[in-house]
């Protein structure tokens, strides 16, 4: 495909690959901070609206309106409200935050200085993956360039009475601190164990305080639409989200990556056009796309012609996510795909649930025998089972479990049988792997 | 007598430390600091020997339980001394499309050693996803990250190892 996508002036990458982009100096040379600015002569309330109005929706995984998520806030606690950056991007598949906190970390910080001016919070933490050294050194030297330029402080960049600190926290290596509530729990120095909700961090939340938890990636749109305004935002995407978003092109295409794209960018846009993936390996036809990081339900080669945003995905009963789209090629094995798919959820079950705990290793189990040819035909019936256990489908969010990560688990294995079951079953009739010694197809230069 | 935990120069490296990260925390919320103490606690030592789990746990004011729970949790905490190099090779979805099993396979026979396995110099593992996806396969030592790993490269980076 030549270079047919409609192409959208980059609202979060436009500086990415800039010399020094990450420095304050660079910044500010872009009208950076321009949207605190803004926000500071503006009432909170004012500012909560406006983010309402600019229809941003969460960018870590559910897509929750943000502007709506900021307003369940009470205004009037007598407990301190904290912010927690939810950095802990952990979802295989997904890799767009990370290239914000290299490449342009003020753009959050300024996100983060917005939203709690909006929200009445003066202590912030910044809680990102631990795995993520190089990427927290850059946060970390941006917060102090903050903190020495009047930013953050004792007067948030000069607006008297109105202290802001932000900590920047690393994770340890646990891809459930990425669900909100065992974020906090881990941020309160504890293991990731999620919490039953309700009640919601935003009334019990960090310490027992109102918290609002915010995905990088939303909070570094923030900034623009305070500068540029709700409407201009809004008229950017589609008719229920807003502006534009980062998705993460990853598996079998010429070139991977991450892109900034409209919403009414599809699928197969984004893996053939020349701005994008560039087509596939030579020869090769797509298998299946995951739409939104490895939890959300698997699609067929004929469901590509969809946009890759949250209300068009739903239909499809599967999910944007995390804005991580992983293409499998023809000569990829599918049932050694969803096995390693879901020794990943049997590997990062925090053990708190009995599905889920119980669930995962089982369904890792079962696959792994029907993925070595000693597999019956009942072993897929109980795959099956397995998984509704854990949670049924369609449609999502039916989960067992006291967090989404049951759900996740589950996702890909419904939706995997129910696209290629056929290649389930020639596995247990030929007692082999069809794709021999080569599930992963040779592709890239291990072939 | 058994041999001092730490150093004089690390025993002040982790006061230091220690006073830090309280700042950063309520007065009553102590033990929030857990996780980034017990990573200055690996960062001086290599790994978090059970005498040092027992004096963070003293000063964030919580039991060595507590600690012990928190360091078994997560999986970049090293509750035993690990090789002088961890490699943790990614073998997730996009990285095995790249050829990551394979990679592995390599590693594991130019170092003799089989993914969990640990001699004097490395520890091999396999681990999850490193969103490096758009840039796989990749792998960390010691937490510095590489990526778009050919033979070549990976050869180059061990060789560098001393």
């Amino acid at each position: 495909m030549a270079s047919t996508a409609k192409a959208v002036e980059p609202v979060i990458s436009a500086a990415w690959g800039k010399p020094q982009s990450w420095t304050l100096d660079s910044y500010r040379s872009r009208g950076g901070y321009d949207g605190l600015k803004r926000a500071l002569s503006m009432e909170p309330a004012a500012i909560i609206d406006e983010v309402k109005k600019s229809n941003l929706r969460g960018r870590g995984g559910a897509g929750f309106p943000t502007g709506m998520k900021w307003s369940f806030v009470p205004k009037d606690s007598p407990k301190p409200k904290y912010l927690a950056v939810n950095g802990d991007e952990s979802e295989p598949g997904t890799f767009k935050d990370r290239y914000i906190l290299e490449n342009d970390p003020h753009m959050m910080l300024e996100g983060i200085a917005i939203a709690s001016y909006a929200l009445g919070v003066h202590t912030c933490y910044v809680y990102l993956r631990g795995e993520f050294k190089f990427q927290a050194e850059r946060t970390q030297a941006a917060i102090d360039e903050a903190y020495k330029a009047g930013i953050f402080g004792k007067s948030l960049m000069g607006k008297e009475g109105f202290a802001l600190d932000c900590f920047l926290v690393r994770g340890a290596g646990a891809y459930i601190c990425g669900e909100e509530t065992a974020l906090l729990e881990s941020l309160e120095g504890k293991k990731g164990w999620p919490r039953l909700k309700p009640p919601f961090p935003a009334v019990v939340g960090l310490f027992g305080s109102p918290t609002v938890v915010n995905n990088v990636e939303t909070l570094a749109s923030v900034p623009p639409i305070l500068a540029k305004g709700a409407e201009w935002y809004a008229k950017l995407g589609t008719e229920k989200s807003g502006g534009t978003h980062l998705v993460c092109l990853s598996g079998s295409v010429n070139r991977p990556g991450v892109y900034e794209v409209g919403m009414h960018t599809t699928i197969l846009e984004l893996i053939h056009d020349d701005k994008y993936g560039q087509g596939m390996p030579k020869g090769r036809k797509v298998k299946a796309v995951i739409p939104g990081g490895s939890s959300a339900p698997v699609l067929g080669a004929d469901e590509l012609d969809v946009a890759l945003e949250f209300e068009a995905l739903k239909m499809k009963q599967t999910m944007a996510g995390s804005g991580g789209v992983i293409v499998m090629d023809d000569a990829t094995c599918m049932v050694r795909s969803l096995w390693r798919v879901a020794r990943f959820y049997a590997e990062e079950s925090c053990g708190q649930c009995t599905p889920c705990r119980e669930g995962t290793p089982w369904q890792t189990r079962l696959l792994r025998k029907i993925e070595e040819g000693r597999a019956e035909l009942s072993d897929i019936d109980m795959l099956s089972n397995v998984a509704s256990s854990i949670a049924p489908y369609p449609p999502i969010g039916l989960g067992n479990t006291i967090c989404a990560l049951g759900d996740a688990a589950a996702l890909p294995t419904h939706s995997f049988l129910m696209r290629f079951r056929d290649e389930f079953e020639a596995h247990v009739r030929e007692h082999r792997c069809p794709f021999g010694d080569r599930p992963w197809g040779s592709f890239g230069d291990w072939s | 007598m058994a041999e001092p935990l730490f150093t004089p120069e690390e025993q002040k490296k982790f006061d230091a430390g220690i006073a830090e990260i309280l700042s950063h925390y309520p007065s009553d919320r102590k033990s929030a600091g857990m996780l980034p103490a017990l990573r200055l606690l690996q960062d001086l030592k290599g790994w978090l020997p059970p005498e040092g789990l027992r004096l963070v746990a003293k000063n964030l004011e919580v039991t060595p339980e507590r600690a012990y729970e928190v360091a078994s949790f997560y999986v970049m905490y090293h509750l035993k001394k690990p090789g002088k190099y961890v490699i943790d090779v990614c073998t997730n979805l996009s990285c095995s499309l790249w050829g990551a099993e394979k990679m592995l396979a390599y590693l594991e026979q130019k170092l003799g050693l089989t993914a969990g396995e640990t001699n004097d110099k490395f520890t091999l593992r396999e681990t999850e996803c490193l969103a490096s996806c758009g840039t796989a396969p990749c792998l960390q030592i010691n937490e510095d990250h590489h990526e778009r790993l050919t033979q070549a490269k990976l050869d180059a980076i061990l060789a560098r190892l001393s």
